[in-house]
């Protein structure tokens, strides 16, 4: 394979409509399918504190009935085609993910305009929704790693917008009312900041021509640009919360700190490095130390998520209660281990390797391209990103790499989440 | 996708499915062993999956760690499956590496090393992994529905296996498994994507002929008497949501029903999606969706019936309305049952349920990784025809047929039924 074969200037197709929603699209046209994703600049960082999950619930809403279909004729559509579309709420976006057969092009990118443009919120949906809402956080309440991931967040972020739950707790979900939603949906949806990735059996006329004809015209003179994020305050001390929930038998860590943005020029260099320390292989460093070695876990990796802000460094791992300390300090030792030293040359030529190979597995579907354009998009990186990137890894170093971070990473600087059922005895 | 499927069987007995596929340069390798939690005595459930496990815990050829390593190095992919009726390892990598996989394969075949101490350490990864999904009320409901549902066949048990014997199995227990069932004789290849058959087939025999085939597996038979009645089960655990699961006794996946019955479950909970690697339609317009969920006795539900070898079971899982109980949901569920008994379903909606089917077997097409999966998968209950003649049976299956389903399996007689109730205390 040439690197060309991957998404270039040469056959991806960026397009802006009037209205600024932009547009991105790769042929494939020995697929018979079609993915439609991308998002609207409408997240729950527009939420007030008291209406947490307004932005995701009305995401959930949007197909539950517009000026011109119920909800089951909106559906009958879709899946008597095989189709499927959904939307869900995000920190900065709400994004949409369909898929079809190519001949179903104009019912998902009209299903989806429909839903983005007209949706009525009809309260016998809402209420029902609410209810299914509520259920799920419920559920949510007995997931040990889910209630971890929810206590570090509001240790690593306090005082931030990334400390909130994007799914809100129940009592926002039930102060939020159809009005709510529809003044959301007002206010903040529009086309500023609109992004539609669209990659299968299909052509950049016929994408242009479904997408003009149906958002084309769409406006929002009062759409509000996405606000600035304040600064994170760095952790000074190791900081733990444990969330108590009686009857599990696996209790989840979570630990670690904020990380670059995927904007900031430390980002890939640090996501290289965290490949050598909680990925590559099974897991990595810490999979070699926590699982392999030591066996006390089934999961134990290290994940760094970028983000348009500063997402999370992950360290996370499923142990047996009594485990959990070694396990914390195993982890430890090995963050402690990759800021001491730099990485091996033979650990960082094998990330390297990785990182420039599985490019053409992550590209392999419509939907891989598809997402890929978006973050293309998302970050600004430019659409020669993949020609450029085997030499943008290459140029990584050992010393690079612990310089970068350095900035981040600290063993005793932490914030460590655990849930799980705990006794006085562990 | 237009190149014919070669299919051999080597002298070993090793029966080998090629497929090219030139639309990405990639190649994925699966090998299928007919080894499962079915091949499990009391004292050794789970064994199939350590096993599994105990297979990446290295060789000679490839010492721990160093196939995880060489796989990820080469950007490629790879995991394992342990199920009922088979154990599958599969490698997806770009097409000019793919050399490592064959390799891989065929080294782990024969020459894995059960290191005593990699035993123990595996042995708590793997009970950490069965704590892990204990954490979720449904696996525990579903643990208990399969084993009520079966008194003598071996699928009484979770192919993760009992904890008691994930504790006391010994490294010669593991080992002697591994000799038994990894065998050629009792494997299956199956290889699709960016190649040239003849030049694959020939590195095929290279590396796979040499290995030296095995006596026929042993093979638990113990055949599940007919059910002759209802079988009801509670469970109690924490959180504040009801689970219901209604598990019917169903047919193999060779028998001319199955696929009458996959149509059935279409039309009750949304089409059966068999992409490993592939998307799914959502299920909002299907019958119980209608009839539980827009009705506000439930918050979801979901169906579907396992491609088995012997008789196992048609599931649907309800989780039910805060509003409601789980009485109030079976009542529903039966009231819909019985319509489906009483009268034939319109053609129309078996013609939707088609096109339906059409579509997820389109995008199912188009990954590499899952189209290998398939020919491999389909020979482990049936033979690889079962997968290519997949839709032409479903269309085959008439209204009749599946009014005839609803009252041939679909009877309470038939059925194990779960519930899963909150023990914790409501919040205020």
């Amino acid at each position: 394979m040439t690197l060309h074969s991957l998404p270039s200037p040469d056959d991806v197709i960026r397009r802006e409509l009037d209205n600024g929603i932009i547009v991105l699209t790769r042929p494939n046209l020995s697929s018979l399918s079609v993915v439609v994703t991308g998002y609207l600049s409408a997240g729950a960082i527009f939420e007030a504190d008291d209406k947490l999950g307004l932005a995701g619930f009305t995401a959930l809403s949007l197909m539950r009935g517009t000026a011109k279909h119920d909800f089951q004729q909106i559906y009958d559509a879709l899946e008597s085609n095989g189709a499927s579309l959904g939307l869900d709420g995000g920190t900065h976006s709400i994004g949409f993910y369909g898929h079809g057969l190519v001949e179903d092009l104009d019912l998902l990118v009209g299903t989806l305009a429909e839903s983005i443009r007209q949706p009525v919120f009809p309260s016998d949906q809402v209420e029902r929704l609410r209810d299914q809402f509520l259920t799920s956080l419920a559920i949510r309440a007995q997931d040990t790693s889910e209630m971890a991931s929810l206590a570090f967040d509001e240790l690593v972020y306090a005082g931030h917008p990334y400390s909130r739950p994007e799914d809100g707790y129940p009592e926002t979900i039930r102060a939020i009312s159809r009005e709510d939603m529809a003044a959301f949906h007002h206010k903040h949806f529009g086309p500023n900041g609109m992004v539609i990735s669209i990659v299968g059996g299909v052509n950049a006329d016929q994408v242009m021509n479904a997408v003009t004809r149906f958002l084309g015209d769409w406006e929002n003179p009062d759409q509000p640009a996405q606000p600035e994020l304040p600064p994170v305050t760095p952790l000074n001390s190791l900081i733990t919360r444990q969330v108590n929930i009686p009857g599990k038998s696996e209790a989840d860590i979570i630990m670690g700190t904020a990380g670059p943005p995927r904007r900031s020029p430390d980002f890939l260099t640090a996501s290289l490095g965290n490949n050598v320390l909680g990925q590559f292989g099974m897991y990595g460093r810490i999979g070699e130390s926590v699982r392999e070695k030591s066996g006390l876990a089934y999961h134990a990796s290290s994940s760094l998520s970028g983000g348009i802000g500063p997402g999370p460094w992950l360290f996370i791992a499923g142990v047996d209660p009594k485990n959990l300390e070694k396990v914390i300090e195993l982890m430890r030792k090995e963050i402690t281990r990759f800021i001491s030293e730099p990485v091996t040359s033979e650990e960082l030529a094998d990330s390297q390797a990785n990182y420039i190979g599985r490019l053409p597995l992550s590209l392999e579907s419509n939907g891989g391209v598809a997402s890929a354009l978006l973050n293309l998009e998302r970050y600004s990186l430019g659409l020669d990103y993949f020609l450029r990137y085997p030499d943008l890894i290459r140029a990584i170093t050992p010393e690079v790499i612990l310089e970068a971070v350095r900035k981040y990473l600290d063993p005793d600087r932490l914030a460590i989440a655990t849930a799980g059922s705990f006794t006085a005895d562990n | 996708m237009n190149e014919p499927l070669t299919k051999l069987t080597l002298s070993n007995g090793l029966q080998v499915f090629l497929k090219e596929i030139h639309t990405s340069p990639i190649i994925s390798q699966w090998i299928w062993y007919r080894v499962g939690s079915r091949d499990e005595v009391p004292g050794l459930t789970g064994a199939s999956h350590l096993v599994e496990h105990m297979m990446f815990k290295g060789t000679p050829q490839f010492p721990l760690g160093a196939s995880d390593r060489a796989i990820s190095r080469e950007g490629g992919y790879h995991n394992a499956f342990t199920f009922l009726d088979w154990t599958s390892f599969f490698e997806t990598l770009p097409a000019d590496k793919i050399d490592l996989a064959l390799q891989l394969e065929a080294d782990r075949m024969f020459n894995c090393l059960f290191d005593p101490n990699e035993v123990g350490s595996e042995r708590t990864v793997v009970i950490s992994e069965r704590q892990g999904s204990e954490n979720e009320p449904l696996f525990r409901l579903s643990e208990e529905v399969q084993s009520a549902a079966f008194r003598v066949h071996p699928y009484h048990h979770e192919i993760i296996g009992d904890l008691t014997d994930l504790y006391s199995m010994q490294r010669d227990d593991l080992y002697h498994h591994y000799r038994n069932y990894y065998i050629p004789n009792n494997a299956v290849l199956s290889i699709a994507g960016d190649f040239e058959t003849q030049v694959m087939l020939e590195r095929v025999r290279e590396l796979y002929e040499p290995l030296q085939a095995g006596s026929s597996p042993p093979r638990l038979v113990r055949i599940e008497p007919p059910q002759a009645g209802e079988r009801r089960i509670a469970v109690e655990g924490p959180g504040e949501t009801v689970y219901l699961q209604m598990s019917y006794r169903a047919p193999k996946a060779d028998d001319p029903d199955f696929f009458a019955l996959n149509i059935l479950d279409s039309l009750l909970t949304g089409p059966t999606n068999l992409n490993i690697f592939g998307g799914g339609v959502t299920n909002k317009t299907s019958r119980l969706y209608k009839a539980l969920v827009e009705k506000e006795l439930a918050i979801s539900v979901n169906g579907g019936v396992q491609a088995t070898i012997d008789p196992y079971l048609y599931t649907t899982v309800v989780t039910v309305h805060p509003k409601h109980t789980a009485s109030d949901v079976i009542t529903a569920i039966e009231a819909e049952i019985k319509q489906l008994q009483d009268a034939p379903p319109p053609a129309e909606e078996l013609e939707r349920a088609m096109k339906q089917a059409r579509a997820i077997f389109a995008y199912g097409s188009e990954s590499i990784s899952n189209l290998a999966f398939w020919f491999g998968f389909a020979e482990m209950f049936a033979t690889v025809e079962w997968f290519s003649t997949y839709l032409d049976r479903l269309a085959a299956v008439t209204p009749a047929d599946v009014q005839r389903m609803a009252q041939t399996y679909l009877r309470t007689q038939n059925r194990t039924l779960g519930v899963y109730l909150p023990n914790t205390p409501e919040k205020s």
